[in-house]
């Protein structure tokens, strides 16, 4: 039986991170080189923590499967970070970024970690300006703000459309001074393929090095898993096409809970897909609802007309009109909904009618072209490369597409896994954004667990279990090792007749159909079946040219979407046990008179946490009770 | 449309390489330039042979992955636009296209159109940061920025380290890449206190890695994605300069 104790400490919400800080065990400063420590990933969360740790004395080794840690997708993150300054001095505070994130999430994130992502917000701002990070500066010198989805005050801090890029290369930097310092020893083009756990304690992981095909075993006194989320399971979407599960994934296999996998974030603003070549999927960000504001045509015989040659009367700026206290600016869920039922209306527009006009002629026309150009000025342009349409003249098209994963590995409070010793940080883990991530909040979870939480929450673990790595060569690791090589090998005795990257492909549709902006039981079930037939077909019609003992793109793309395989099958499980509709999991068959989603605080205000059981068996559904002491449950109305 | 593609292929580091031709049709012309090759790796497997590597992952023109040198010039010829970005559209029916790796010495090929760029980040690692202690940062409003010096580090800051300034150089060299890193630090308020030794080391560190001399030709910032200006080069040279005769009386 899994033991699911969130290990939130005692107390008033806003003193618990003080006094757990304070009543954690401590590593001394001379026995923190006793210990050594594995990141797995290097953006925002294993960036922070490798340099945090490195620098704090433990002796860390940092891996990414990229040709460099700067090039973690964390990087692509464009709008901005949020943090509870309040310089604006318009109502913000530690208690309302706490309130916005738990209601933004739909009541399905764990209040304690919440709380204390808002308390430290304010530290990943100081920290980020020391270390040159140029974010966006008024006359005066002093930083400015913007708002974002699902906020009524000003509080994110951008840089220019490249914050995730600006705030990673703060990372890197810090990284890169602990790697000269030798504290941390990086690893590139190594991907994590397993985790070794002995004695039910994370001790190691076995990576496979991308460029040479070399297996490899690596010990440690703990693990960390940052390797961001899921979203590739959907084959399209706004995440790297490195991206993958395999890292939580096998964590999972070896023990990890794996808390609701069915929370996925469909962006509402990304450029909609063109034709079957498509690889990904381009975000827009959403800092352009500031200034653009969402139409459809009333008439869907207006769908196909040019849209300047639709009078005003004939729009349906329907954000607007549903939502008007927040307008523009309503949740991602909700916007990324309400487009999809426009274009189910037969009103979308672009190819497929699978898109909404994204319109900035009112601004342009309010505070001229070179304002708007100054603010989203790249935006514009990447935006024209890849349609070919100038967005200054005629409106931008935007689609919902995958873009983040809520859910992830289950974690404590110390950020710690089921498995003891084994910790996840940032889009990994599932604890701080419930059932759907308000904007600008990604940037902050990953620097707050890397710079500021686990640095704490690890000294207490490593104190406890003392330090005691074991030897690469012992047996334990080499029976992992075994396991490893022969799935590698495997693959690349699969010469079959069709490609990885097809059946990733026919995965994604089968995911995107069923078990995406819309849910039902019907479907879910239906997708479950239809991805076990697949499964039994790349199992033995995979093709995999080439071998192990060198660069071989298609064999890592294999790997990857063999495990996609086996977890697409259980974000539909989780979709199919989650009898209520929240946040971005919608259920049809759970929605109010006027289509919102409607909540089971009853039966479902807990996160589903699913146990490995062996292959071919179903995997055991535990629950965390979530209680909110500090926020009255309450329908998320955003009218 | 229809594409002919000369394509590089190359073992490993020591292999020799060659020039491999493929013919490859029915190219959708909204498909970006990283499609287009993945759509030639499928009809390599159905062919039965080795698809081509080539690195890439974020696919938005921001990660810096990306680094196909087209027709002779990294990236392509479109201004401000990397590989991943460059739709077909720009091309026509009928082109033959040319398609390498970044060519460097301190870039070596890992395979075919895979080369190694690890020298970036020694030159990084040799000073390309600000030394500050988590958790030790001063609040965020405590030192104003001029928003004119702000903007200007943000430029050089805008750098995504891809390697296109040293494969388009005739010489090789980094100095886009360095002056940026060190440019966007030392325009900076916090960046003073360790500007002098940053520079120093990081020139050194570029040095080492084997990257040629700067001859002020510019094809590095026409071949840059990013837009960063020859500016920064020439402000690296006056603080390198200021940092040296300092170090000599000091």
């Amino acid at each position: 039986m899994m033991n699911l104790d969130s290990k939130i400490p005692e107390g008033p919400i806003e003193d618990k991170w003080d006094n757990h800080r304070f009543s954690s065990k401590l590593v001394n400063p001379a026995n923190k080189r006793k210990y050594k420590i594995i990141v797995v990933g290097s953006g925002l969360a294993g960036g922070s923590a490798a340099a945090t740790l490195g620098e704090l004395g433990y002796n860390v080794d940092c891996f990414c499967y990229q040709d460099s840690p700067r090039r973690a997708h964390s990087i692509a993150a464009q709008g901005g970070i949020n943090a509870a300054k309040n310089y604006q001095n318009d109502g913000d505070s530690i208690h309302r970024l706490f309130y916005d994130t738990v209601k933004g999430g739909d009541f399905r994130s764990r209040e304690a970690n919440v709380y204390r992502l808002a308390q430290v917000s304010t530290n990943i701002i100081d920290q980020c300006v020391a270390q040159g990070v140029p974010f966006a500066r008024e006359y005066g010198g002093l930083l400015a703000n913007r708002s974002f989805g699902g906020a009524q005050v000003s509080r994110t801090f951008y840089a220019r459309g490249q914050t995730g890029q600006q705030l990673l290369l703060g990372a890197y930097s810090a990284l890169s001074r602990q790697i000269s310092a030798g504290q941390v020893k990086m690893h590139t083009r190594e991907e994590m393929l397993d985790i070794v756990v002995v004695d039910g304690h994370a001790k190691g992981i076995i990576t496979r090095n991308l460029a040479t095909g070399e297996t490899n075993a690596w010990t440690a006194d703990a693990v960390l898993l940052c390797t961001g989320g899921y979203g590739n399971v959907y084959y399209l979407s706004t995440n790297a096409i490195g991206c993958n599960v395999t890292a939580t994934f096998r964590a999972y296999r070896r023990g990890a809970g794996f808390a609701n996998p069915c929370f996925t974030q469909i962006h509402p603003t990304c450029i909609p897909v063109a034709g079957d070549h498509q690889s990904k999927l381009t975000l827009m960000s959403e800092s352009l609802r500031n200034d653009g504001r969402v139409w459809v045509p009333k008439k869907a015989e207006d769908a196909s007309k040019h849209p300047n040659d639709i009078p005003e009367t004939d729009r349906d700026y329907y954000l607007e009109r549903k939502y008007p206290s927040f307008g523009n600016l309503a949740p991602r869920d909700i916007s990324s909904r309400s487009a999809k039922e426009a274009c189910d209306e037969g009103r979308g527009v672009g190819t497929g009618g699978r898109g909404v006009y994204l319109d900035f002629s009112d601004s342009i026309s309010r505070l001229g072209e070179s304002a708007i150009r100054e603010r989203y000025g790249n935006l514009f342009q990447m935006y024209e490369r890849i349609t070919g349409e100038n967005a200054y003249q005629r409106p931008m098209r935007i689609y919902p597409a995958i873009h983040y994963t809520m859910g992830g590995l289950w974690v404590d409070y110390n950020l710690m896994t089921t498995i003891p010793g084994c910790f996840a940080l940032g889009e990994a883990n599932f604890s701080d954004h419930g059932a759907n991530r308000l904007g600008a909040s990604a940037l902050m979870q990953g620097l707050s667990d890397g710079y500021f939480v686990i640095p704490y929450t690890i000294g207490d673990y490593l104190a406890k279990s003392g330090a005691g790595a074991i030897s690469p060569d012992s047996a334990e690791v080499k029976v992992v090792m075994e396991s490893v090589r022969e799935r590698v090998d495997q693959l690349t005795s699969a010469k079959g007749k069709r490609s990885s990257r097809s059946y990733h492909k026919e995965l994604g549709q089968i995911m995107w159909e069923y078990a995406g902006m819309a849910r039902n039981e019907k479907g879910l079930n239906k997708a479950i079946g239809q991805i076990q037939d697949l499964r039994d077909d790349f199992n033995k019609n995979l093709l995999v040219p080439g071998s192990g003992d060198n660069l071989n793109a298609e064999l890592e793309r294999a790997g990857r979407v063999r495990d996609f395989l086996d977890f697409g099958e259980l974000l539909c499980r989780d979709a199919l046990e989650r009898n209520e509709s929240c946040g971005g999991h919608f259920r049809e068959e759970y929605q109010t008179e006027d289509g919102e989603a409607l909540r089971d605080d009853e039966n479902f205000a807990h996160a589903a946490v699913w146990e490995y059981d062996n292959d071919g068996k179903t995997p055991c559904r535990h629950q965390e009770k979530l209680t909110y002491d500090n926020v009255k449950l309450a329908v998320r109305s955003y009218k | 449309m229809k594409l002919f593609l000369k394509v590089w292929r190359q073992n490993d580091r020591n292999d020799e390489g060659r020039f491999e031709t493929h013919t490859l049709d029915e190219v959708s012309e909204d498909s970006s330039f990283l499609e287009m090759m993945d759509q030639l790796n499928e009809q390599l497997l159905e062919e039965g042979t080795e698809p081509v590597v080539f690195d890439h992952d974020c696919r938005e023109g921001i990660c810096g992955m990306c680094s196909l040198t087209i027709n002779g010039h990294p990236h392509g010829t479109e201004n401000s636009t990397t590989t991943c970005q460059l739709h077909m559209r720009k091309f026509d029916d009928g082109d033959t296209i040319t398609i390498e790796p970044f060519r460097a010495r301190a870039f070596p090929v890992v395979k075919d159109l895979v080369v190694d760029r690890s020298a970036f980040d020694s030159i990084t690692q040799a000073g390309g940061f600000i030394t500050v202690r988590t958790g030790s940062a001063p609040d965020g409003n405590a030192l104003p920025v001029p928003k004119n010096d702000s903007d200007r580090a943000m430029d050089a800051a805008a750098c995504i380290g891809c390697g296109a300034c040293v494969a388009s150089c005739k010489n090789a060299s980094a100095m886009l890449f360095t002056s940026a890193k060190a440019g966007h630090l030392n325009m900076l308020p916090q960046g003073q206190a360790e500007k002098d030794k940053r520079v120093l080391a990081m020139v050194s560190a570029m040095d080492e890695a084997g990257f040629g001399n700067c001859r002020n030709f510019g094809e590095c910032s026409a071949a840059c994605p990013k837009d960063i200006s020859l500016d920064y080069i020439a402000k690296l040279n006056r603080d390198h300069i200021k940092a040296k005769i300092k170090s000599v009386f000091a």
